[in-house]
């Protein structure tokens, strides 16, 4: 049992691993498309039918690229910085559920690597510690730009991380557990937590989106003031790293936002479409409609990112701390007290 | 004091409203417009295969004209590279010889000529210059290529093709 134990979850992390990187690198595809189209231009288009070859040209060209490591720089910090960005970003899907357990060969395996019932924990847990890529990577530069961005991505970070806690706070007070797969459990069919909570759901979309650096708070990297940011001086893979670390971390809080407030791998009529493609499909097809929310949340960053300019620095600070955690601390109070009187009567 | 013109506007400060300090209506909004875009036909034109449409005045790639026996009409006069501003063109002239006499139009032709491609600036006073009606920049877009030296144009590119192969 324990063999079979371990080459399930050896399969379902590379699969997952696997899923979230080509993502990644269609993110990048998907990014340069969006722009276009909605800027009136076409995108890349050369590469293959419709460009589609586009993110492997990219990637050749990443690797091929001459790696240059300033001397003053410190070099082992500079070299671990984008490794730590990629690998806190990856390992934040350990705890998605990504569909209901599925039946394979009479047995139930569960889609979902490790449910622990901290995962909303670990999950911010992880995000936090993706700041210290850019940290490093930043420090380790030896360059004021840099610099300048690494304070700016981990004093951003650390503001909206409390909004965002608050904002789940909210949250677990409904659902009473920190476990994913019980927070999906709960959202059966339509019943998802969205309805119940838009507040805590608008102030956790927009804390997602100064977490993983996306515009409009993408002031660690504003080029107009900052050259490339934290990344000014990398190149070759490991700036190709930080930029896929950015496109992974849109990635699972897609999945995240997916998960806590949308239900899942949750849909109207799942159960007369459970009967009818068997154990087997129809977690699958679950597993399809997650996918498909988390594509529409990947693009709704995008959309968002070619919409609304960036904010000033006083301004994201502002937003953060006297517009978010105050509305966040209001949201609290009035579920708590609504969930008081539902319980009283 | 009243502005002449009338079209002085006083600009107010006001501050924010509770809606504008929101900033979700505007947003929304923001986010209207750019999705409408989404399903507007798209300005790009793919370019190799497919070509924008000229005027009929459009300045492209110089071709050396023929008469309408087929004899070439540049006499070497030098008055385009004179007329140059870029300093683009030069030439060499020599003398026809009698045998030659289906192949140029007058006693004086030119044995090489070349336009160099980087340095020419597309105005058109050569072809203007010519008595002979010999120039015109009626080619296609010069296309692009890796080496300087391929740049220069000689009498290869430039010469309209023979009355028989246009047939």
């Amino acid at each position: 049992m324990d063999t079979g134990f371990i080459i399930e979850k050896f399969i379902l992390v590379a699969v997952i691993f696997g899923i979230s990187l080509v993502v990644a690198m269609y993110s990048t595809y998907a990014e340069r498309k969006v722009a276009a189209y909605l800027q009136d231009r076409l995108g890349p288009d050369r590469a293959g039918p419709f460009g589609i070859l586009q993110p492997l040209a990219d990637g050749v060209k990443m690797f091929m690229k001459e790696e240059i490591i300033p001397t003053s720089s410190n070099k082992w910090l500079f070299i671990i910085g984008p490794g730590l960005a990629l690998l806190c970003a990856c390992i934040g899907t350990a705890v998605i559920p990504w569909g209901s357990p599925m039946e394979i060969g009479g047995k139930m395996v569960p889609l979902q690597v490790a449910d622990i019932n901290v995962g909303v924990l670990y999950i911010f847990g992880v995000v936090s510690l993706g700041v210290y890529g850019v940290m490093i990577g930043g420090w380790a530069s030896n360059n004021k730009y840099s610099l300048l961005s690494a304070i700016r991505a981990a004093s951003q970070n650390i503001s909206y991380e409390i909004a965002m806690g608050l904002s789940i706070i909210a949250l677990l007070l409904m659902t009473n557990t920190l476990s994913l797969k019980t927070i999906v459990e709960q959202q059966h069919g339509l019943n998802w937590n969205v309805w119940y909570q838009p507040l805590g759901f608008l102030i956790f979309m927009v804390c997602s989106f100064a977490e993983t650096n996306r515009a409009p708070f993408d002031l660690p990297e504003c080029e107009t003031e900052l050259i490339g940011g934290y990344h000014t001086e990398y190149s070759s893979m490991k700036l190709g790293f930080y930029l896929f670390a950015e496109y992974i971390n849109m990635f699972v809080s897609s999945a995240v936002m997916a998960t806590l407030y949308f239900g899942g791998y949750n849909y109207p009529g799942m159960d007369s479409m459970a009967v009818w493609l068997g154990p087997t499909w129809a977690p699958l097809f679950g597993t399809a409609v997650f996918f498909a929310k988390i594509v529409f949340f990947i693009f709704f960053f995008m959309w968002v990112r070619w919409t609304i300019p960036r904010f000033r620095y006083d301004q994201l600070m502002n937003l953060g701390w006297k517009g978010l955690i105050p509305l966040a601390i209001a949201n609290i109070i009035i579920t708590g007290v609504v969930i008081a009187i539902i319980e009283k009567f | 004091m009243e502005s002449l013109s009338n079209k002085k506007k006083v600009l107010e400060q006001k501050p924010l409203s509770f809606m504008e300090r929101m900033y979700l209506p505007a947003i929304a909004k923001g986010m209207g417009i750019t999705i409408s875009h989404l399903f507007k036909k798209e300005a790009t034109i793919r370019y190799p295969e497919v070509e924008r449409e000229f005027s009929a005045n459009f300045r492209g790639m110089h071709s050396l004209k023929r008469d309408e026996n087929g004899k070439e009409r540049c006499t070497a006069c030098g008055l385009c590279a004179l007329s140059c501003p870029a300093e683009a063109i030069t030439m060499i002239a020599a003398e026809r010889k009698n045998d030659e006499k289906h192949l140029y139009r007058e006693e004086k032709y030119a044995a090489t000529y070349e336009i160099n491609m980087l340095r020419c600036i597309f105005c058109g006073l050569c072809e203007e210059a010519c008595p002979k009606e010999a120039i015109y920049l009626d080619g296609p877009i010069v296309p692009a290529d890796y080496l300087r030296k391929d740049f220069i144009y000689g009498k290869d590119k430039l010469v309209e093709a023979p009355l028989e192969m246009k047939k």
